[in-house]
């Protein structure tokens, strides 16, 4: 333990990374189950409903599908480069979520104070392009190390698609930057807080329409979802890049997808939905929002339990019921008054993440594919120009306004 | 405190090792990544000499030299492109004709 | 301690890595290695407190241009031969020149760092930069970026109309 005892931030750093690491890649599965059962009610079906009452179970039994299946590797395929390039897709999309703050609450563990994010990085928007832009590697060496036509295909074509969505990605944020003077995500969020008028929410989204706009579809592109899914369009790549993978690799890639959403869904959130700012004002009229944190999860326990009613099986009777009690007694430990401070920031940063995936499954269940050649033109030609013209109004914007008019600029 | 002189060295090693790799391989897109392995140990050198002397001219042109690092590769990227489409080869000691 | 510890760890990928990039006779293989070389680097800027460096050096140097050659070496994957005799006929003659590279590198190196005339130690008042950086670049180097900018969009028309595939005389009817 002298290791540690020398620097106890090393022991809170793994203790937080293995917190965020479990919470994420739960997320994750269960993200795939949330898609599968919303895509299927977009298609009047039910989704996954066998495994578990209303399929809840299904991501463990996927999961463990993954883990025994045989890992194929197809002949002549660079063995080196072709097992490396999953777990470097995965490990990039995770290192990720490192950076971002859930909260402005500080906890302790083991004594030491900490914040509500893995590292406090002072450049964290920067370090976070610069992780997606190391994401194009893992799908251009996965789709050249498998050795056939359609991965390298989908490898070339989602690389491309990739570095051209980084641009305006980047480029739809900097109005956003200007605005708040930082790249600090903690600060960018800082200058979000207070309210129009006393009750509309100083967010970036009303200034940065444009460029909120901008940035989730460049994001979704980055991402490679549908509609923009050409790397993987079944009916003319067999799956892109990942043609070849199978077992846990395939699952790798997987993974690192859905992580990769839910971090453009964080970067939303933080850039342009005011991060952990509650949309309603918490003092005067308002100061029972506190507790919507509680009303949710008990509602939901509630809900959960009469859902377990209806079940005629036992099994499921019981996940249901187990789940209810769960989330009631969540629901009580956050109105604690010592807990209740700590849970608003998560609770409302949690709530904007989760819509804005809800909006990336929504947008796939809804829109047809793009064809290649449209989705380039798009990207160049419309979104490019609109991002950068963006940049250049709120850099007039913030001059003008910083140096009280043009007599100021001028001067 | 790392003495300034490790990261200088540090920047000679990988020079030489940029020079040994242009002047020895022949295929023209290894040539290329020795420029670039070039470039970035000037870099490193620019970036010692920028702490040491508490100066940050030294990074202001380390951000030029990845601009001209870049237009190197978008021009020269092409260029080799259209080499392999007309010539059907790589190897810099079989292009050595002014004209196609 | 930790100082010389990262130092080492980043040097010693460093120049393993750039030893790779010139032996290995697969190109996507030497651009992987160059690749690693680059992040390496990337590290040792930080370490010198050229945090805005660290973070350029991989959005643009590993996230842009070494995709492009990336790109690039997936799209030509011809010359089997180069694969099997990796080394060109000059050799003496490159072996001369590395040998008088080396020869100055070494008298360099053995001036030692006094001989640049460095102040002994480096100042603490270096940090946070990334504003620092920007005010230099856009007050004192305005027009040496103005001309960059340039420099980049001619490469850039340049690449695209190299790249153009040009249409064959008859095909056009």
């Amino acid at each position: 333990m002298t290791l540690f005892e020398a620097y106890p931030l090393l022991l809170v750093a793994l203790v937080k990374t293995g917190i965020l690491l479990f919470l994420a890649l739960t997320a994750v599965a269960y993200l795939s189950w949330f898609e599968r059962k919303v895509v299927g009610h977009i298609q009047s079906r039910l989704g996954p409903y066998r495994v578990g009452p209303h399929g809840l179970l299904q991501p463990l039994a996927d999961g463990l599908k993954f883990l025994f299946k045989e890992g194929v590797e197809p002949q002549g395929a660079d063995r080196l480069v072709y097992y490396l390039a999953p777990f470097l897709a995965l490990s990039l999309a995770l290192s990720g979520l490192a950076v971002i703050p859930f909260g402005p609450a500080e906890i302790e563990i083991f004594g030491v104070r900490t914040t509500l994010a893995v590292a406090e990085v002072e450049l964290g928007l920067l370090f976070l392009f610069a992780i997606t832009a190391l994401g194009v590697y893992g799908v251009a060496l996965a789709g050249w190390a498998s050795n056939s036509k359609y991965a390298l295909m989908g490898g070339l074509r989602s690389s491309a698609q990739m570095i051209s969505y980084e641009i305006s990605l980047t480029l739809s944020v900097i109005g956003v930057v200007l605005l708040a003077g930082s790249f600090n995500l903690r600060e960018i969020v800082a200058a979000q807080q207070g309210y129009w008028f006393g009750a509309v929410p100083r967010w970036f989204l009303l200034p940065q329409l444009v460029g909120f706009l901008c940035y989730f579809t460049s994001a979704i592109a980055e991402t490679n979802r549908a509609p923009f899914d050409l790397p993987e369009a079944e009916t003319e790549l067999v799956a892109g890049f990942h043609t070849e993978y199978s077992s846990f690799q395939f699952a790798m890639f997987f993974m690192a997808e859905y992580t990769a959403m839910v971090i453009a869904s964080c970067l939303a959130t933080l850039l342009f939905l005011g991060g952990w700012e509650s949309p309603l004002p918490t003092t005067g009229a308002f100061a029972w929002t506190v507790y919507l944190p509680t009303v949710v999860l008990g509602g939901g326990g509630a809900l959960l339990l009469v859902d377990a009613l209806r079940h005629h099986r036992g099994f499921a009777r019981g996940v249901l019921a187990l789940l209810g009690a769960l989330l009631g007694g969540a629901a009580w430990a956050v109105a604690q008054p010592m807990i209740l401070p700590l849970v608003q920031g998560p609770f409302w940063f949690l709530t904007k993440v989760f819509l804005l995936l809800f909006v990336y499954v929504w947008v796939r269940g809804t829109l047809p594919r793009f064809r290649y050649d449209k989705l380039m033109a798009f990207g160049w030609k419309v979104l490019l120009p609109v991002a950068t013209l963006n940049a250049l109004v709120t850099a007039l914007v913030v001059l003008l306004r910083e140096s009280g008019g043009l007599a100021g600029v001028l001067r | 405190m790392v003495s300034p002189s490790y990261y200088l060295t540090l920047s000679a090693i990988l020079f030489g090792l940029g020079v040994i790799g242009f002047l020895f391989k022949r295929n023209i897109i290894t040539l290329f990544m020795s420029i670039e392995l070039m470039l970035n140990a000037v870099n490193l050198a620019f970036v010692t000499f920028s702490r040491q002397w508490g100066e940050l001219s030294g990074q202001v042109y380390v951000f030029f030299v990845i601009i001209v690092a870049a237009a190197e590769a978008a021009v020269g990227l092409a260029i080799i492109l259209l080499l392999a489409r007309n010539r059907q080869t790589l190897n810099v000691e079989r292009i050595n004709l002014l004209k196609l | 301690m930790v100082e010389q510890f990262t130092f080492y760890f980043f040097a010693a990928l460093a120049v393993i890595s750039a030893v790779l990039v010139v032996t290995v006779r697969n190109a996507v293989y030497s651009a992987v290695f160059l690749i690693t070389t680059l992040l390496a680097t990337a590290g040792i800027f930080l370490q010198l407190r050229a945090e805005f460096l660290f973070v350029v050096q991989i959005i643009l140097y590993v996230g842009g241009i070494m995709v492009l050659f990336v790109f690039v070496v997936m799209l030509v994957d011809l010359d089997v031969a180069l694969r099997q005799v990796q080394f060109n006929r000059q050799k003496w003659v490159a072996l001369l020149v590395v040998l008088a590279v080396a020869g100055q590198l070494v008298f360099a190196l053995a001036l030692g760092s006094e001989a640049l005339g460095l102040p002994a130690a480096a100042p603490e008042s270096l940090e946070p930069n990334t504003e620092s950086v920007g005010l230099r670049l856009f007050e004192s180097y305005m027009l040496p970026f103005e001309i960059a900018s340039i420099l980049l969009l001619v490469a850039m028309i340049g690449a695209v109309l190299l790249g153009k595939r040009q249409k064959p005389p008859r095909s056009e009817a």
